[in-house]
């Protein structure tokens, strides 16, 4: 399609007057020269944190390799440039960028096209400049903080060599409409071309492309002025081109794929025409322009074109027909005509449980004994799901929904399988123990009796002495018991468990069967065999007793659990337990039983459990940063207590990083990472199954050990400024000239009983996909051609669970929030005024500066940089807040749980989640406008508010720009926030309830958001006397971001 | 338009001929490199052809004499090496500074001394600024690829320092030159363009980059022309190569260069391709003659030679150069109509 847009607009091209022709040239190690007559060139964008949630995960495992290869299929697949952008708050962004491009420009085949570096900081921007030797793309300068550091930039630009995307973006803030379009391009333009000298064919505008179709006035015109912007910019603006994404314009029709692909067309079509000749578009959601139907084309074009007053309303009535003609088998009942266990696997894999009791019922009736239902039919079932999920086809939601399925039909059975287990069973203290062939009894009995009274082993009497009347807390042995036509040495038969010493099941000389037969037979009447030589239990009786404890406690081999037993917990201190959750849920769809200790577990809880029901591994989970050492002192336990279990980590604030550097050592056992539910199931499987368990390990220990080196390597070439130097080196602000406005109600107030409903519109959809392992940006993510379908049913599911949140008000939101005088004492403190039972009184709180050795006059931030120092004589503010949507949530998860549905035990924790930062994002805008009123102003739409382009932020203890939790404490004695709502903190200063959220409110418009980073020991011992601690406790609470 | 801008308009300009190939013959010894001033330095210089600008100045002026005597328009100054970067192998980084300095004085004499013995001829000094001995967009390691044994930033600095004592010892011309890879070039030109900033100076610019094998590209991985796109950010006197190849090798990417370039194009190959021994034994009359394809083409404004040439190359150069016209320069218009 695009190649006949270009033909056309050739043509018109023609009998424009033209006379010199002054391509942009751009190159990599071929060139890439763009022309008027060029067709519409397409940026590659898979490689850009922000648009490809895939790529950003391999960057944030380092995993360079692979993230190559997401380069390499852009350029294979025909992008002329591709953009690579690392601005994410988690990653050390001009790091990754430099060792990205590093790595690209070693790859011939990638690094043959142009590289647009994209980055909202320059610092990033330049330190990609500074590796490239082709001439790149810089991806963007605009005149929103003012025109000096546009010429700056610019300049730096020119004279690094690389051509310039120009965002329409002023002081003023984003071009909306033509005139302030071409009002800023024009003004761009000329400073570029006439100060700056830059060549104009270098320049490339970015018009900005906004929605339309979104039922508000005001976007009516977004796509025509774009269009016609466009236009006047090529009319009036020579040799300069222009470039937009072109998915934004169609952003309120996603969901509705083929308006939105007509949508992209239509827009295409017109926006080259008018000039447009480079752009990001996904070409899987592109339709050929001839292809649409003739009335789609129509509505769509009235929209795109704002032809109609009433277009946008027939638009969306229109789209409703395209949708229903598409999704009309949306209740397919066929499958229920199907054989039984076809029925059974359909409703598991598709997480179907309105059939699947009726269906088990059948399956019971024509089994012979309950539990073959669940060994046959159900675990068939969830095989078929195991294999999906292994191999990519199938994603979370959909196999924690199987779970459900799968959940309720063995509740349905339990109750028939213990009927049926106590039927057959012989009554006390008569022939229960023989389990012996009738005919072969006496033969056997001879030999077991000869073997029993002359001629047992040494290894045999010993173990039998520590084995007879029920010495082995409390459980039954006999040896030399027949089963079958066998002899064994020990059994304990209420387990079904048999003990050979010296590996043999003795077989009578008449009776001889095969090793292979004879395990069959045991196995096929479920018993279990463990074997030790004869220097085992001579030399280490206490180990071999432990094995046998720890295998009689275990599940039998057969029915759920068989796999093996995990012991799941979230740390002391820590609360948060969706992503623990999910991997419980999946590791039992696997056939593992999980003991699932909860939240808030204490180490000793942990150890004493796993030691009493001899779990084959350990899992822990944490969110919040003091959890990090939860688990490295949990690992150096487990070691002093002679475990040989793995330990599996996971959870938010892990890394492999954390786990490689502080955890593996501290445990001999195998410790491994596992950063998503998918792998959980092959890890823990490799590592217990005999066969791979001891490799896996020896594997992932020289990994960690790899890692921990290169680890070390790259930690040395930091430099640190000492405290003082880097105090020095400050972020200042022009007291006398920066904007402090005094709040309009100043005080605490507090919010009781808000209406969720009032919250909806702030949700940042985003996380929540990552919470149950989706990957991609909202609403993009709904299309995605992996995990589209996937979540667009999630976030249905959502949706009517959110609904019946807010109608039937199930959480309760609550908040406490105070603005408060306060100025910056002796650099890094913030004195903060307030009152208490009318009473003065004032609190410090303590702030953490960057100590990273800045190149290029970049300060060391500290959030004390944001307030007016106290000797500047102005009055300065702060503001301090917590909110929270999270009680009722445990409550409400619980009855989920009782009614086997973890999907919506997990659903509604995640929800409460998102309420919960919708709600601090509401209530900033609120103090923003109203409560403070510095930005009385201020007009943004949610996206915009996700971007936080907003004046002031709002850090929260425990992340990047003040990782110190213990500030926490602060703004509870302030806003006395557990007795105004009751949100408590844990010991590790985790919030509780766990949807909840708080921080601080900086208003300044120079505030920003950074990362404290690495901090050295001078600035810790300087804290921990400032605030009158132990400089031990500092070091605890700050240890992760302590310098090694 | 400069005495220089003029004279490239009017002829073909001639380059001098190889610098090493000449001192090859004073077969200098340990002790001649030393002099001295530096027969205490504690490790061998021999080898260290910059530092005979300081130890045997003489030397030097014969031969950018010879060159100019038998046609030259510009010689080239004796500091290829001349940066902290490819000096610290002879520990002589804290010479940088006199280094050039001294190099482009003795070359400017001479240059000045011969423009007032014919003014009609004017004689100008390029400062030649070589790739140091390491590249900042490959890796030394072939098992590490992200490694980088040099930054633009280290280059940049010590770019800046070179040309710097190059434009106060008095040369016309800064020269960027054997170019293998282009980001070293392109921080070489960051640094040369804001020394003019800061010193309100428009000193010409020349750069030349080397093809090093028959794939046509440069060590770095570059087409010729994604080499002309990388460095036409800064204005240029002109673009071109030299090196690695034979006059007749070069032929097709300064065809190239031709086409795309809007400032002049350099040549200055090798005494064609080594041989056997390393040596280059292409005579005179037979680089002339592959020459003679360029010219007839009309593809260069500037032709010298490089290693393995000598004053009789650059002689039978310059006397077949004198029957063609040079390459015409079509420059862009720069400024918009608005």
């Amino acid at each position: 399609m695009i190649e006949t847009m270009n033909k056309e607009k050739g043509q018109e091209k023609s009998t424009e007057v033209e006379k010199i022709v002054r391509p942009l040239k751009l190159s990599g190690l071929e060139p890439l020269i763009i022309t008027p007559e060029s067709n519409f060139v397409n940026v590659g964008e898979r490689t850009n944190v922000a648009g490809s949630k895939k790529f950003l995960r391999l960057i944030k495992e380092e995993n360079f390799e692979e993230a190559l290869e997401v380069a390499r299929d852009q350029v294979d697949g025909g992008a002329q440039i591709i953009d690579i952008n690392m601005d994410d708050g988690l990653i050390e962004g001009k790091e990754a960028m430099v060792k990205f491009l590093n790595l690209i420009v070693a790859e011939p085949d990638i690094a043959r096209v142009p590289i647009m570096i994209d980055s909202s900081k320059w610092e990033i921007i330049e330190a990609g400049l500074q590796v490239v030797q082709g001439k790149c793309v810089v991806n963007s300068i605009s005149l929103k903080e003012g025109e000096e550091e546009f010429i700056d930039h610019a300049k730096k630009i020119k004279r690094y060599g690389a051509a310039v995307i120009v965002m329409a973006f002023d002081e003023v803030g984003q071009a909306d409409n033509y005139d302030r379009r071409i009002e800023i391009a024009e003004r761009s333009y000329n400073i570029l071309v006439n100060k700056v000298k830059l060549p104009p064919e270098d320049i490339i505008f970015d018009l900005n492309i906004f929605p339309v179709g979104t039922g508000m006035d005001e976007h009516k015109r977004n796509a025509i002025d774009f269009i016609e912007g466009t236009r006047w910019v090529k009319e009036n603006l020579a040799h300069c081109s222009i470039s937009g994404g072109v998915s934004n314009v169609s952003f309120s029709f996603r969901g509705n794929n083929p308006v939105r692909e007509a949508m992209h067309s239509v827009f295409l079509y017109h926006a080259i025409k008018a000039g447009m000749n480079i752009g990001i578009v996904n070409p899987a959601l592109l339709e050929v322009y001839d292809n649409i139907p003739k009335d789609l084309l129509e509505h769509v074009e009235d929209v795109i074109l704002d032809r109609r007053e009433d277009a946008t309303e027939r638009l969306l009535e229109f789209a409703e027909t395209v949708v229903g003609s598409k999704k009309e088998s949306k209740v397919d009942l066929s499958w229920r005509e199907n054989a039984l266990q076809d029925r059974i696997t359909h409703a598991l894999v598709k997480g179907i449980d309105a059939y699947i009791l009726e269906d088990i019922e059948q399956a019971r009736q024509e089994a012979e004994k309950p539990i073959e239902v669940i060994e046959g039919h159900l675990m068939i079932g969830m095989n078929v799901v195991g294999d999906l999920f292994g191999s990519g086809k199938m994603f979370l939601p959909q196999v924690v929904k199987s779970a459900r399925v799968m959940k309720k039909a063995v509740a349905y059975l339990l109750p028939y399988i213990e009927e049926a287990k106590e039927a057959p069973q012989p009554p006390k203290g008569e022939r229960y123990w023989q389990t012996a062939e009738p005919a072969l009894y006496g033969i056997m009995k001879e030999f077991a009796k000869k073997n029993r009274y002359n001629q047992p082993t040494e290894a045999e009497t010993v173990l039998w002495e520590s084995l007879k009347n029920k010495q082995l807390e409390g459980f039954k042995f006999r040896r030399q018991h027949i089963i079958g036509s066998y002899i064994a040495d020990f059994v304990c038969l209420k387990k079904k468990l048999v003990i050979e010493v010296d590996g043999l099941i003795h077989q009578l000389p008449e009776n001889k069967k095969s090793d292979k037969e004879r395990t069959a037979w045991l196995k096929e009447h479920e018993f279990r065999v463990i074997r030790f030589t004869n220097e085992e239990v001579l030399g280490n009786l206490d180990q071999v007793q432990d094995k046998i404890l720890r295998t009689l406690k275990k599940a039998p081999p057969s029915g759920a659990g068989g796999a093996g037993k995990v012991l799941m917990a979230t740390v002391k201190g820590d609360v948060h337990d969706i992503g623990k959750n999910i991997v419980s849920v999946v590791l039992g769809c696997n056939n593992y039983e999980i003991i699932d200790l909860g939240v808030m577990v204490p180490p000793e809880k942990i150890i004493e459990t796993a030691k009493a029901e001899g779990v084959d591994a350990i899992g822990l989970s944490g969110l919040i940063t003091p959890s990090l050492d939860e688990m490295v002192f949990l690992a150096k336990e487990m070691e002093r207590q002679n475990f040989n279990v793995p330990l599996l980590i996971g959870g938010a604030t892990t890394s492999k990083a954390h786990t490689a550097v502080k955890i593996d050592p501290q445990y001999k056992n195998a410790v491994a990472h596992v950063n998503d539910a998918s792998r959980a199931v092959t890890v823990i499987g490799d590592l217990l199954k005999e066969n791979t368990r001891q490799k896996y390990m020896s594997d992932l220990k020289a990994e960690y050990d790899k890692f921990r080196l290169n680890f070390k390597k790259r930690s040395k070439v930091k430099s640190f400024l000492p405290i003082d130097e880097a105090r020095k080196n400050k972020y200042s602000i022009d007291w006398n000239n920066t904007q402090i406005t005094k709040p309009n109600k100043p005080g605490i107030q507090q919010i009781d009983d808000f209406d969720l409903k009032e919250l909806e519109a702030f949700i940042d959809w985003s996380p929540f996909f990552r919470s149950w392992d989706l990957h991609g940006r909202y609403p993009d993510i709904l299309e995605d051609k992996v995990v589209g379908e996937q979540a667009t049913s999630l976030f249905e599911d959502a949706k009517v669970l959110l609904k019946r949140i807010l109608d039937e008000k199930l959480l309760k939101a609550k908040a406490v929030y105070g603005l408060f005088p306060a100025n910056t004492v002796n650099d890094d403190d913030i004195e903060v005024a307030y009152e208490e039972d009318s009473e003065g009184k004032t609190i410090l709180f303590r702030t953490l500066r960057q100590q990273l050795k800045k190149h290029g006059g970049k300060p060391n931030f500290a959030l004390s940089d944001f307030i007016a120092p106290k000797e500047s004589g102005i009055q300065d503010y702060i503001g301090c807040f917590c909110v929270t949507t999270g009680f009722g949530t445990a409550e409400l998860a619980k009855k989920f749980e009782e009614d086997f549905d973890d999907y919506n035990s997990i659903m509604i924790k995640a929800l409460a989640d998102r309420l919960a930062e919708a709600f601090a994002e509401y209530l900033h805008k609120k103090i923003r406008r109203e409560d403070w009123g510095y930005a009385p102003e201020e007009n943004l739409s949610n996206e915009e508010l996700i971007k936080e382009t907003y004046k002031g932020i709002r850090p929260a203890p425990g992340y990047p720009a003040c990782p110190d939790h213990l500030e926490k404490l602060s703004i509870w004695e302030i806003l006395k926030v557990k007795e105004r709502i009751g949100v408590e903190l844990t010991e590790s200063l985790a919030m509780w309830p766990a949807a909840s959220v708080s921080g601080y409110y900086f208003a300044n418009p120079e505030a920003r958001y950074f990362g404290l980073g690495k901090i050295k020991d001078d600035q810790v011992k300087d804290f921990a006397e400032r605030k009158g601690i132990p400089l031990k406790k500092a070091e605890k609470w700050l240890n992760p971001n302590i310098a090694d | 338009m400069s005495k220089l801008e003029e004279q490239l308009q009017k002829n073909i300009l001639i380059l001098d001929g190889a610098m090493g190939t000449m001192l090859q013959e004073y077969k200098f010894s340990e002790e001649d490199f030393r002099g001295d001033r530096f027969k205490d330095w504690p490790v061998s210089v021999q080898g260290n052809n910059d530092l005979l600008s300081l130890t045997q100045p003489e030397a030097i002026a014969t031969i950018h004499r010879k060159y100019f005597e038998v046609g030259a328009d510009i010689v080239e100054t004796n500091t290829f090496s001349a940066t902290t970067i490819a000096m610290a192998d002879y520990k002589m980084e804290e010479l940088v500074d006199e280094l050039n300095y001294e190099s482009a004085r003795i070359a400017k004499e001479v240059a000045v001394t011969l423009t007032k013995e014919n003014p009609e001829k004017p004689r100008f000094v390029a400062g030649a600024i070589g790739p140091t001995n390491k590249t900042a967009s490959m890796s030394p390691d072939v098992n590490d690829p992200g490694f980088r044994a040099i930054s633009f930033e280290e280059l940049r600095v010590a770019y800046k320092q070179q040309a710097k004592a190059l434009i106060e010892g008095g040369v016309d011309i800064l020269l960027v030159e054997t170019v293998f890879d282009t980001l070293n070039a392109k921080a070489a030109l960051f640094a040369i363009d804001e020394l003019k900033e800061e010193l309100q100076l428009d000193i010409p610019i020349m750069v030349s980059g080397t093809i090093t094998d028959a794939s046509g590209r440069t060590l770095s991985g570059q087409t010729a022309e994604a080499f002309l796109i990388s460095v036409s950010h800064i204005p240029l006197l002109s673009v071109g190569f030299n090196c690695a190849l034979g006059a007749k090798q070069l032929t097709p990417h300064l065809e190239v260069l031709n086409r795309f370039a809007s400032s002049g194009v350099s040549a200055y190959p090798n005494a064609g391709l080594p041989n056997a021994f390393g040596e280059y034994d292409q005579d005179a009359e037979e680089m002339a003659a592959q020459i003679r394809e360029y010219l007839e083409k009309g593809l260069v404004n500037i032709l010298g030679g490089c290693c393995g040439t000598t004053p009789e190359h650059i002689k039978a150069i310059a006397e077949i150069a004198k029957e063609y016209d040079p390459r015409k320069i079509v420059k862009p218009e720069f400024s918009t109509a608005l």
